[in-house]
């Protein structure tokens, strides 16, 4: 089988090599008839498998967004699941067109890495949960405590930081994943279990007893997790740019996929008409799409807010509350530039 | 007689005393338990120790099987159901057993074949959730999935000629064209690209026994040029005229989608069916007198011990992307799969080295007095003692090689390992650990107890020693 597979793979990649010299990621993704999107092997809420297979959550409906914008169709998605260590490489070699995987948004990241931020889909920052009856009421109060980290990351950096700026000390009990924590946290082996504050909801909702844990209401760093792609084709950037903000506007105009249709059909508004190619304006051929593209990317799994409430909102079991990701019309950073 | 002797000695005794029973401390189970488990001071402890340890054990897993909950579709409806109680949570292996065994692989929803094969309508069945799918779930499962399904029967019907020999010789074909057949099955695509791709073995052969005639040397050349002109040159247009005429395929399927077991069996099975002759040949190659071939076998066979397995799978999944032009796909399957077989091949070379080594010289000096060349004193004298002194390490290689196939979890493949995260990130089953690792452990255990008790087999029928 093995010599096979390899002839049959290097005349694959021969011809593949011959067909891809300098084709837009647009043109390729049309070709191929399908999105190669990059997500994690499973985060509670942001992507995860269901028992058919379909993948579902909050950073999976980016994808499907931009496959219905692009390809007409959210189900056009090949989602290749990927690690901490090998989501960059493969955004860099074109083994993906997108990535959408809790990916922090840095400069060495976006410059260093050579990627392109799409914009920010969740911004999260490190919480800490701790158990109720330890009475603490804030992350101030937690002097000489253990804490549960997570060796390796910037959560540890940012929480020497955050002790040592309040003239506090702890101690630390070095764990390897999110798994590891959960178990030691119940177990007792820390007072404290530090990590996103996405995370720590999502690990509450799973504890027996979740109403005897609280999280402090402390954010102690700046986690902007967003979508991003390769640098070196700003069209595609755009698209997926775009694809985001149609989400957000989308929710500012009132646009939901219960009344997109009838919206689409002309309304008194033109800005909603732009976005919906209901008007005489074309805003989809400036990066290669058709006039249709955004409606079909917010029919796809709604607009930002029904995609945040049907994934992670307070409904679920992971109980996020809008918070900083609320639109910036009630308070919080969610903030699309018009479409003109 | 007897009366001499009662009159002689009068206090001789002229019957037999009746049998009595031996002492209780001497038969039954309590002679075993004080042989076996109270023999003294020490081994009374040790007994004591193992005895509370099982209770240990029993006390609290026993509860946790006891209360077994299959029915429930996520851990909140288990622990409503167990109200508090420790109980284990099988509904997640339930829900999700056969991703855990095909990963993402597409299942066959064609709803009238799949109704007429398990009796239940699909025509108007929603999905995987619906109640007459939850029906169908258990042994429809090997229909929808039929073509993994299948490939796993036909595997055993290969393997079982290779590994008993009572099994008529001929079936040893089937076993041949097997990898080929497993590869259109599972990969799908059209039946004539792996036809001739083994046609090029057939070619291979055809010019090594047409240039035999010539001199071996040329029939050597010919035997690995020939496939290679004909998989390169020849295979392509004549494969591509022959699929338009006769289209037989199966639906393509990607890399991306293979997980769970499946994934595991087809790195490990491949990794052990190709890394023992890779093995062999370069244990032969480090004994080799020519430098040449000496010195690259053990460069080979150093530097992949040297460095560990994971750093290889990385390798394979981020170095090559960089090494390869941009858009290049080469299937990341394939790549774990040469990367897991070069490095088991390394460990087996060693191993068969041992053997060479535990070897007496006399049997090399037999060989060689006996005027046979080197392959064939290696092929029919040394090899076959060779290997069955490693028959052990060889099968050691072979299980650690099967379990190292959850390394590639690393690289985000879905193996078994992968796909438990995979499943706990699902809001209904975070937070669910044993019960999945349960699972796991035992499939493995299957598969890793399997090969074992095959070896013991193997050496207790290759004995020839008389013990």
């Amino acid at each position: 089988m093995n010599k096979t597979v390899f002839f049959g793979a290097m005349t694959a990649a021969v011809t593949l090599v011959a067909g891809a010299a300098s084709a837009t990621v647009l043109d390729e993704v049309k070709a191929r008839g399908e999105l190669n999107c990059g997500v994690s092997t499973g985060v509670n809420g942001f992507s995860a498998p269901d028992s058919a297979g379909e993948w579902q959550g909050f950073d999976v409906a980016v994808c499907r967004a931009v496959a219905a914008a692009v390809l007409g169709d959210p189900k056009k998605v090949k989602f290749v699941t990927t690690t901490g260590q090998t989501r960059f490489t493969a955004l860099a070699s074109g083994e993906i067109d997108m990535l959408a995987r809790n990916t922090t948004w840095t400069l060495s990241r976006d410059a260093d890495l050579k990627f392109t931020f799409a914009g920010v889909n969740y911004y999260d920052g490190q919480g800490f949960m701790i158990n109720k009856a330890m009475g603490v009421s804030s992350a101030k109060e937690l002097d000489g405590s253990t804490v549960c980290i997570q060796t390796g990351t910037t959560t540890e950096l940012n929480l020497a930081d955050y002790f040592k700026a309040n003239n506090m000390t702890y101690e630390p009990v070095p764990i390897e994943t999110n798994a590891e924590a959960q178990q030691q946290y119940l177990a007792g082996a820390c007072d404290v279990y530090t990590t996103d504050a996405s995370g720590l909801a999502a690990t509450r909702a799973t504890f027996a007893d979740p109403e005897n844990h609280a999280l402090l209401p402390e954010i102690i760093s700046k986690e902007p997790l967003g979508p991003l792609v390769a640098h070196g084709d700003d069209q595609w950037a755009d698209i997926v740019r775009w694809t985001m903000n149609a989400l957000v506007a989308a929710e500012e105009l009132g646009i939901t996929s219960a009344n997109i249709e009838e919206l689409s059909k002309g309304t008194a508004n033109p800005e909603v008409d732009r976005m919906l190619g209901s008007s005489e304006d074309d805003l989809g051929a400036m990066f290669g799409l058709d006039k249709q593209w955004a409606k079909r990317a917010i029919a796809a799994n709604g607009n930002y807010g029904e995609i945040f409430a049907a994934n992670i909102g307070e409904s679920t079991p992971i109980g996020l509350a809008r918070g900083l990701n609320a639109l910036w019309t009630q308070g919080g950073l969610q903030y699309s530039p018009p479409f003109r | 007689m007897s009366d001499t002797h009662s009159n002689t000695a009068a206090y001789v005794r002229d019957t037999m005393i009746p049998q009595k029973a031996p002492p209780t401390g001497q038969v039954g189970a309590v002679r075993w338990l004080t042989e076996n488990l109270f023999s003294g001071p020490v081994n009374t402890i040790l007994t004591l120790l193992g005895v509370a340890a099982v209770y240990f054990l029993f006390v609290h897993l026993g509860p946790w099987f006891q209360n077994s909950i299959w029915n429930a579709n996520s851990l909140a409806e288990c622990r409503e159901i167990l109200d508090g109680a420790s109980g284990a949570c099988w509904g997640v292996i339930k829900d999700r057993w056969h991703q855990l065994l095909f990963g993402f692989y597409p299942q066959y929803t064609d709803p009238a074949i799949i109704s007429a094969l398990t009796g239940v309508d699909l025509a108007t069945a929603k999905g995987w959730g619906d109640a007459s799918v939850e029906a169908e779930k258990g042994f429809g499962v090997v229909f929808r999935y039929w073509r993994p399904s299948l490939t796993f029967i036909l595997m055993v019907a290969a393997l079982v000629p290779v590994l008993f020999d009572a099994i008529p010789r001929k079936a040893l074909w089937f076993s041949a064209a097997f990898p080929f057949l497993a590869f259109w099955l599972l990969w799908g695509g059209s039946i004539w690209f792996p036809v001739f791709a083994m046609m090029g073995f057939a070619v291979g052969y055809i010019a090594f026994i047409a240039l035999q005639r010539i001199s071996s040397l040329a029939a050597t050349v010919g035997a690995v040029l020939a496939p290679v002109i004909w998989w390169f040159f020849l295979a392509e247009p004549i494969g591509d005229a022959v699929a338009s005429a006769i289209p037989i395929s199966l639906v393509p399927i990607q890399s991306h989608d293979f997980g769970g077991f499946m994934i595991s069996i087809i790195i490990g099975v491949t990794g052990i069916a190709l890394s023992l002759p890779i093995g062999i040949l370069l244990a032969l190659g480090r004994q080799s007198d020519m430098p040449l071939v000496k010195w690259i076998c053990v460069g080979f066979i150093e530097f992949i011990r040297g460095v560990p397995l994971i750093t290889l799978l990385f390798t394979a999944s981020l170095l090559l992307n960089y090494f390869l032009p941009p858009g290049t796909n080469f299937d990341i399957v394939l790549r774990v799969i040469i990367m897991v077989t070069l490095f088991a091949a390394a460990y087996m070379a060693e191993v068969i080295r041992g053997g060479f080594a535990a070897l007496p010289r006399g049997q090399y000096e037999a060989a060689d007095a006996l005027g046979l060349d080197y392959w064939k004193s290696q092929r029919l004298i040394l090899l076959p003692q060779v290997l069955k002194i490693s028959i052990p390490g060889i099968v050691n290689t072979f299980i650690g090689l099967f379990k190292d196939t959850t390394l590639v979890v690393f690289i985000g493949i879905l193996d078994p390992i992968g796909l438990s995260s995979a499943i706990r990130a699902d809001s209904n089953w975070n937070g669910i650990f044993m019960e999945l690792y349960a699972f796991i452990a035992l499939c493995f255990f299957i598969f890793c107890f399997g090969m074992s008790r095959y070896s013991q087999y193997l050496e207790g029928k290759l004995k020839t020693d008389h013990h």
